[in-house]
């Protein structure tokens, strides 16, 4: 390959940031040496360094952790050494929220301004950060930002300030001084992170399955785990045998978590049968459907859960290496990771001939930058092999061409921690917890204008008010307006409908969805069409733009809406919008690329045709 | 992975059957429902589909219905399998089409793709209903993923946005653009390997982008002209047939199309002159041709001036 760059160079620090993440120059890739006049800029390099393609992303973190923004010398630098053109590593890098390719100060807020912490005033806390800051935007150094996974604090910010090393810092509930500290100070000015316990109100009651461990070990310590019944499961399936381990998932009948309620059992199965090999194990840890933030407390409070839970479904489908894919607003969960990570390995649980058995199995966290998008199963392979997050076309579905091209299983985080509860007791037993259609226990992420928000885990089955009551109702001398499901992608029900069972069926039956475990309270106090209108912003800001009717519909939506809550007492131009909603929503429903396009209407949809909220806006 | 044309094989190839519309059509093994589409003498539109190139599908506006399909499916790429019962024009098929024609119609300049009007009036599209367009940005190659301004949704948000003219070869009018990705991949792996031009920004902020919007003649644009050759909207067109339309000049209907071949080098590529009064007014190269698949260089696409320097003025 052939490739022309400009004549733009790296600063020092860009330069050492990214040799550090990529090795020294020499050690793979172009030489990075000085060049001369004879070579026109081009870089000359071979295989071996068109092979490291996957390590874009990593670059760009590298030099957006350390300098706060990428710059074209920067850029053209680690086209240089990873062999891609400098207007791909641009495609790459202006793909990212997380990402600037402008300049801008080192220290950044990201407030949150999403549905949840719309619910408990972030509208107020932005209000007041710009009479004392300015309009938000890079240069003054505070940004809103989607949901930023930390609902039962809202309202959120992340404050990060780039360096070396970067400090990143989740606030909540956040105020006016703290993110002006952040920014005047650094965020390590800023007083510790709640411990992740207080994510988990039932936190050390008997009975959890999901959230034993959280408060009552150190989720740093790789011998609590050990003492609580760590590595049981792995133990238990080595015993079993893979085929034997895909046989318990089976018929524990455990669904996908994440929002899709896949068999995962069947999805194991496929992957295992395909004979190409590598084979690969993705967690999707990209939470970020707004109002979720159930894997958070998994990530902070019980890290090793999850890395023995990838070994033994790692072990089952035959992979060798297994990524984790976390969003990038998630700081204490990578550390807690990366730290499990690394004590496991020492022990002889990750690595080669893992506790003598001869099979070995590697991890690896690879870091979002800020899109939603890339939590959808094809997106999240093209951003770990360093490209956009675009969502690929299926078929072929991931377990016959995945990450790499080859067969791969994609689960969420909560999906494969119920893992080691099916080897210890083994799949019959784990299906008669929960209902016939919907086994096993679930976490539920409870948020909103609620008494006491957190995730909550309870045996499937409970109804949509008792799990509200959990949460300990909406304070008091007020009353329940509305209640979403499954996020922005998901849907509202009504007060009057607590009825609900949390299962699968039970939405289904409901015309309704569970999604990935949200259940977002909105009490009298709420304007529900400015969180319709959150949401439709959220979908614009989200899509890929790959396809037509995500790309432009999503604007049209918003637009349409705009134009509703403008002049909503113009009946015949608010019946000519809603038609506009229908349409655009029936096509990005039928014909877009992905689930984001296909789901981006459906909270419009039933906040408009089952709570009615357009035509209460008329009135107003 | 480039295309590769289906010649003559020793192996036969099977033959797949399925139903459209209520009829049996046969296509080979590997074809697409759009290949069996048109052997059924179905006309389906389509924009980001390229003869020359790995379908994308992004353009959704060749989607058709599947039995046994959660979603319409895009006949561009999705392959036949055998028993397929596939709708061309339910009412699901049309309303898509419908809108996907008004997306693009209210958010990009359509004036020039081929076939537009007779596709609009064929699928009733409204694309004035989304309200008045808005007028120019001047900050699509900012970049700021995550981040909008929303206005008040008195103006439908457009790809409207200045001319780019930086060399004296082609024309980039983005406001044409439907961002259908085949410019990007004529220029990298599938035909040039230049890489010069990727998808920049995020969603409907994206953008056909050098890095950090460099000019061309700064990029690694080689000028091979062969996005110009699969742009299916105008929104990359050749110098010459830009400033004759800007003069009022340009005239198809005044125009014959000679094929020949490439005189630069031994390679053999064929060249389609266009020749509107005696002067060629532009390059192309055939599709189906087995040298270049409609790709030609610089010197063949922009080569041709010295055939019409004619000393006239009475010098020689």
């Amino acid at each position: 390959m052939d490739l022309k760059f400009s004549n733009a160079e790296p600063f020092a620090e860009e330069r050492e940031a990214i040799d550090r993440r990529l090795g020294g120059p020499g050690e793979g890739g172009w030489h990075g040496g000085e060049r001369d006049e004879q070579d026109h800029r081009r870089a000359h390099t071979g295989h071996a360094a068109r092979s490291r393609r996957h390590l874009v992303m990593e670059a760009l973190h590298a030099v957006n952790d350390r300098v706060g923004w990428i710059s074209p010398g920067a850029l053209n630098y680690i086209g240089k050494r990873l062999s891609v053109s400098a207007a791909d590593v641009y495609s790459v890098a202006t793909f990212y929220a997380l990402f600037s390719t402008n300049p801008r100060p080192k220290r950044v807020v990201h407030v949150c301004t999403d549905i949840a912490c719309m619910a408990r005033g972030s509208k107020e806390v932005c209000a007041s950060l710009e009479k004392r800051l300015g309009p938000a935007s890079a240069m003054t150094g505070w940004k809103h930002s989607p949901c930023l996974g930390v609902c039962e604090r809202a309202p959120a910010a992340m404050a990060v300030e780039a360096g070396d090393p970067p400090h990143e810092h989740l606030i909540g509930p956040a105020t006016v001084e703290e993110v002006v500290l952040a920014l005047n100070v650094g965020p390590a000015a800023l007083a510790a992170e709640a411990p992740p316990m207080m994510a988990v109100p039932q936190a050390g009651q008997e009975g959890l399955m999901l959230l034993k461990r959280v408060g009552r070990v150190d989720p740093e310590s790789i011998d609590d785990y050990l003492a609580t019944d760590g590595y049981a499961g792995l133990r238990r399936a080595f015993e079993m045998g893979p085929g034997q381990v895909i046989s318990e998932v089976k018929e524990s009948r455990l669904m996908g978590r994440g929002g899709a309620a896949f068999p995962a059992g069947i999805k194991w199965e496929s992957t295992a049968k395909q004979p190409a090999t590598p084979r690969y194990l993705v967690c999707n840890a990209d939470e970020s459907e707004p109002g979720t933030f159930k894997d958070r407390a998994i990530l902070e409070g019980d890290p090793f859960a999850l890395i023995e839970s990838m070994t033994i479904a790692g072990y089952a489908i035959g992979a060798e290496r297994g990524y984790i894919y976390l969003r990038g607003e998630y700081p204490r969960a990578f550390r807690m990771l990366r730290n499990a990570i690394e004590r496991v390995r020492e022990r002889g649980f990750l690595g080669a001939d893992i506790l003598g058995t001869g099979w070995s199995f590697e991890l690896e966290i690879r870091r979002g930058a800020g899109a939603y998008i890339c939590g959808e199963e094809t997106a999240i392979f093209n951003s770990i092999e360093g490209y956009r997050g675009e969502p690929r076309s299926k078929p072929p579905f991931p377990f016959e061409q995945g990450l790499f091209n080859k067969p791969t299983v994609v689960n969420n985080v909560e999906t494969l921690c119920n893992v080691p509860l099916i080897m210890q007791i083994g799949g019959a037993q784990y299906a008669k917890i929960g209902t016939e259609g919907s086994t096993g226990p679930k976490l539920f992420c409870v948020s909103g204008n609620l008494v006491r928000p957190g995730v909550y885990e309870v045996p499937f089955g409970a109804t949509l008010g008792e799990v509200l009551e959990l949460a300990g109702g909406v304070p008091q001398g007020r009353t329940l307006q509305a209640v979403l499901f499954g996020g922005a992608a998901g849907g509202f029900v009504r007060a009057d409908e607590l009825h609900i069972p949390l299962t699968f069926e039970g939405a289904r039956a409901n015309a309704t969805t569970l999604g990935s475990g949200v259940v977002l309270a909105f009490d009298d106090t709420v304007d529900l069409s400015g969180i319709l209108l959150r949401i439709a912003s959220f979908f614009r800001d989200e899509s890929c733009g790959q396809c037509v009717p995500c790309r432009v519909g999503t604007v049209r939506q918003e637009e349409a809406l705009l134009r509703i809550m403008h002049n909503g007492h113009d009946a015949a131009a608010k019946g000519r919008d809603i038609r506009i909603l229908r349409d655009v929503g029936l096509v990005m429903k039928d014909s877009s690329i992905c689930g984001l396009g296909q789901a981006a209407w459906n909270a419009v949809e039933s906040a408009i045709d089952r709570l009615g909220v357009l035509e209460e806006s008329k009135s107003r | 992975m480039n295309v590769h044309y289906t010649g003559a094989t020793d192996t036969p190839v099977r033959q797949i059957t399925i139903t459209i519309d209520g009829k049996e059509v046969s296509v080979p093994e590997g074809s697409t429902i759009l290949t069996a589409c048109n052997a059924a003498g179905k006309d389906t539109p389509t924009l980001c589909y390229g003869d020359t190139l790995t379908p994308k599908n992004a353009c959704r506006v060749c989607m058709v219905e599947l039995e046994g399909s959660r979603v319409l499916v895009p006949s561009c790429s999705r392959k036949v399998q055998p028993g397929m019962v596939v709708k061309t024009d339910s009412e699901r098929v049309r309303h898509s089409r419908r809108l996907v024609l008004e997306l693009l119609g209210s958010s990009v300049d359509l004036s020039t793709t081929p076939r537009i009007p007779e596709w609009m009036e064929r699928y009733d599209a409204d694309p004035d209903r989304y309200g008045e367009r808005a007028g120019e940005s001047r900050r699509r190659d900012v970049h700021e993923p995550g981040e909008h301004h929303a206005g008040d949704g008195s103006v439908a948000d457009t790809m409207c946005q200045p001319i780019k003219i930086d060399n004296d070869l082609y024309v980039r009018d983005y406001s044409k653009c439907i961002l259908c990705y085949k410019c990007v991949d004529a220029c990298g792996s599938q035909w040039q390997n230049s890489f010069a031009i990727q998808i920049a920004g995020r969603g409907f902020d994206s953008q056909i982008s050098t890095e950090y919007a460099a000019e061309l003649p700064d990029s690694a644009c080689v000028f091979c002209g062969n996005c110009v050759e699969v742009c299916p909207t105008g929104a990359l067109s050749f110098k010459s047939e830009y400033d004759m339309r800007e003069e009022g000049t340009w005239d198809e209907s005044q125009q014959t199309q000679t094929t020949t071949v490439c005189t630069y080098c031994g390679v053999g590529c064929n060249v389609n002159l266009h020749v509107q009064d005696n002067k060629i007014v532009k390059v192309t190269s055939p599709h189906d041709h087995d040298i270049g698949h409609g790709n030609l260089c610089i010197k063949g696409r922009f080569g041709f001036s010295h055939v019409q320097s004619r000393k006239e003025d009475g010098d020689g």
